[in-house]
């Protein structure tokens, strides 16, 4: 065992300091969970058959699922361009792309708010001039979990896309085969299994997203919100089921995305 | 028939510097050239991948230079097969046929037909990465040709290959071609591909086509050192010409004559090439129709699989090609004393 340890010395440390984060990560996590279930089911199982509770956290689903989908619609084609193109002020473009990960996400709120808003808001002011509200609105919960979530989707999508063979693309057309339909029969089904994975990190990322939208939006509230109102107002004990549940349904969700995306790899070039 | 007409690109790593070329209606036609001459990127041109940036092409007497690929009828197999990895074998081929919007039975007809002459009817369920490279690559002809282009184009085809199938699949390309007269365009850095397939070979380096003909004036006349360097002409001399009477030239070489079928003028400085499997090497001075016989001691012998590479120091150096049998019924080592000789005919002069 010393010898081993000796000879590979570095690897045994590599693999103390990685279990060390994995850790970290089960540990909060797991004992939340745990905590929540073994000293307070009671609590749980209130919090799962309270609607504002199961409002919110439907409200948050379904706000990032309609993020996602316009994150697709508009993404996937700027994906396509970025792995595929050379062009003047590229990576300017993709340094755009990154910006809503790396600022603060309160920040995001603030500008969020600042755009978005129905009193003299660039976009909020003509857009409620026609009636389309964006303050304390659902619309106004998509466009502040699209900004901060699309960056994953596009990113995972230009990595799938670099990822098949132009080769193939060119054969495609020598076969006969228009850009269109070569970007629909070989470039998307090859790059599918990023994109999904982006989709999913982009939907879970929306999900999470609090700070960017409780300043556009405090009405209707996200489970995120609920969660801070319950802590602030009762503590930890109303605030903490929400989390579990929210935790609960999601993480259930993104392993049955996952176990989907995993039977799609057989068939990726990479 | 296809014809490039000036044709310049720059791209990447690589340059193309006005390429003239005309490929001939039915023809097998091979671009040979060392690696990163730019003979990949030469056929993307011709298949419309990419656009020239000066220059055109014409596919039968139609200027075709600005045409998206899908329009040109032009089949291309990469050296990598670039099989769709999602689709199956037989969803591979018929990728193109169902773009021709034909009755679902002529596309089964034709798959059928086409994967019979391929041999690869049994493999139409299977997906192209549990394939071996040899059924990878028939499938990639196979989806190519089952499209009817007008012109073939393949791209190191065989490269990827163990010797065995390249042998095989060279014999299947061969017939392939006769049996659809299928005008076809091979790119390659083996001389002896090119010498199997080729009707008409054309020589790229760095950028340039530098030489086109039949495989016995490329291999037999190179048009210079560089050319004659890398299609094998080992013996590369430099002498004077002594005289040259009645197309028999005689040069001298340090204190040697060679002589050689050429026109050059006496007094000028010229390079002999001669191809080693040329030279033959007996233990004596024998009396034969070769005008030319040097002996010399051995300084090197090399084997190469089924054949030897004997250097021979004559007062020049001289390589020559011979079988491992005779070698070793001649008993040939290094030092050995021998004499070596070959026909004025194939010294080529230049």
């Amino acid at each position: 065992m010393i010898e081993k340890i000796k000879r590979e010395g570095m690897l045994v440390a590599f693999t103390l300091l990685g279990f060390l984060i994995i850790a970290f990560i089960v540990v909060t996590l797991g004992n939340m969970l745990a905590t929540q279930v073994v000293q307070d089911l009671g609590g749980l199982i209130k919090a799962a058959q309270d609607p504002v509770v199961l409002d919110s956290i439907w409200l948050s689903m379904y706000t990032a699922f309609l993020a996602t989908l316009v994150a697709f619609i508009f993404g996937v084609p700027l994906a396509y361009i970025l792995a595929r193109k050379e062009f003047l002020g590229k990576s300017l473009i993709e340094s755009i792309v990154d910006v809503p990960v790396v600022v603060p996400h309160t920040a995001a709120g603030i500008a969020l708010y600042t755009v978005f808003m129905h009193h003299g808001g660039l976009i909020g002011a003509p857009l409620s001039s026609l009636n389309i509200v964006c303050e304390d609105a659902v619309l106004g919960i998509v466009f502040a979990m699209l900004f901060v979530s699309a960056p994953f989707l596009i990113n995972s999508a230009r990595d799938g896309f670099k990822s098949v063979d132009p080769r193939l693309e060119n054969v495609a057309r020598s076969l006969g085969a228009s850009q269109w339909h070569t970007f629909c029969k070989i470039s998307f089904p090859l790059a599918f299994r990023h994109i999904l994975t982006g989709s999913i990190l982009s939907w879970a990322r929306a999900i999470s997203e609090f700070g960017a939208v409780i300043f556009l939006v405090s009405w209707p509230r996200i489970a995120p919100l609920l969660m801070y109102e319950r802590f602030e107002s009762y503590g930890l004990s109303t605030s903490r089921p929400i989390a579990v549940l929210l935790i609960f349904i999601c993480l259930t969700i993104f392993i049955f995305l996952r176990l989907a995306s995993m039977r799609w790899q057989r068939h990726d070039s990479d | 028939m296809i014809a490039i007409k000036g044709v310049s690109k720059n791209w990447r790593d690589f340059s193309l510097k006005n390429i003239d070329l005309e490929v001939r209606k039915g023809e097998y036609f091979v671009i040979l050239g060392p690696t990163a001459a730019g003979k990949t990127l030469l056929l993307e041109l011709m298949a419309g991948f990419y656009k020239p940036d000066h220059g055109e092409i014409w596919v039968n007497d139609k200027n075709v230079t600005r045409m998206p690929p899908e329009k040109m009828g032009i089949g291309f197999v990469y050296q990598d097969y670039s099989l769709f990895p999602h689709l199956t074998v037989k969803e591979n081929i018929e990728f193109g046929l169902k773009l021709k919007k034909m009755p679902k039975e002529d596309v089964e007809k034709k798959l059928k037909e086409v994967m019979k002459m391929l041999d690869i009817s049994h493999l139409s369920h299977r997906y192209p990465r549990t394939l071996s490279g040899g059924e990878q690559q028939r499938v990639a002809i196979a989806r190519g040709i089952v499209i009817e282009p007008s012109i073939m184009l393949l791209d190191e085809p065989l490269s990827a290959l163990d010797a065995r199938t390249q042998i095989r699949l060279r014999e299947e390309l061969r017939r392939v071609h006769r049996g659809a007269k299928l005008t076809t365009i091979h790119v390659t850095h083996d001389q002896t591909e090119a010498m199997a397939l080729a009707d008409r070979i054309g020589v790229m380096m760095d950028g340039e086509i530098v030489q086109t003909g039949t495989p016995e004036e490329v291999f037999h006349s190179p048009i210079d050192k560089v050319v004659a360097e890398f299609v094998g002409v080992e013996n590369i001399i430099e002498g004077i010409v002594e005289s040259s009477e009645e197309g028999v030239t005689t040069i001298r070489i340090n204190d040697h004559i060679i002589e050689a079928i050429s026109s050059a003028e006496a007094g000028s400085r010229v390079r002999i090439c001669l191809r080693p499997e040329s030279v033959t090497i007996a233990p004596s001075k024998t009396t034969s129709s070769a005008r030319n016989t040097f002996s010399g001691a051995i300084t090197q012998l090399v084997p190469l699989g089924a054949t030897y590479r004997v250097e021979i120091d004559c007062g020049f150096p001289l390589v020559a090609l011979i079988t491992k049998t005779s070698v070793e019924d001649l008993g040939l080592r290094v030092g050995k004393k021998v004499c070596a000789s070959f026909k004025a005919s194939s010294v080529h002069v230049f």
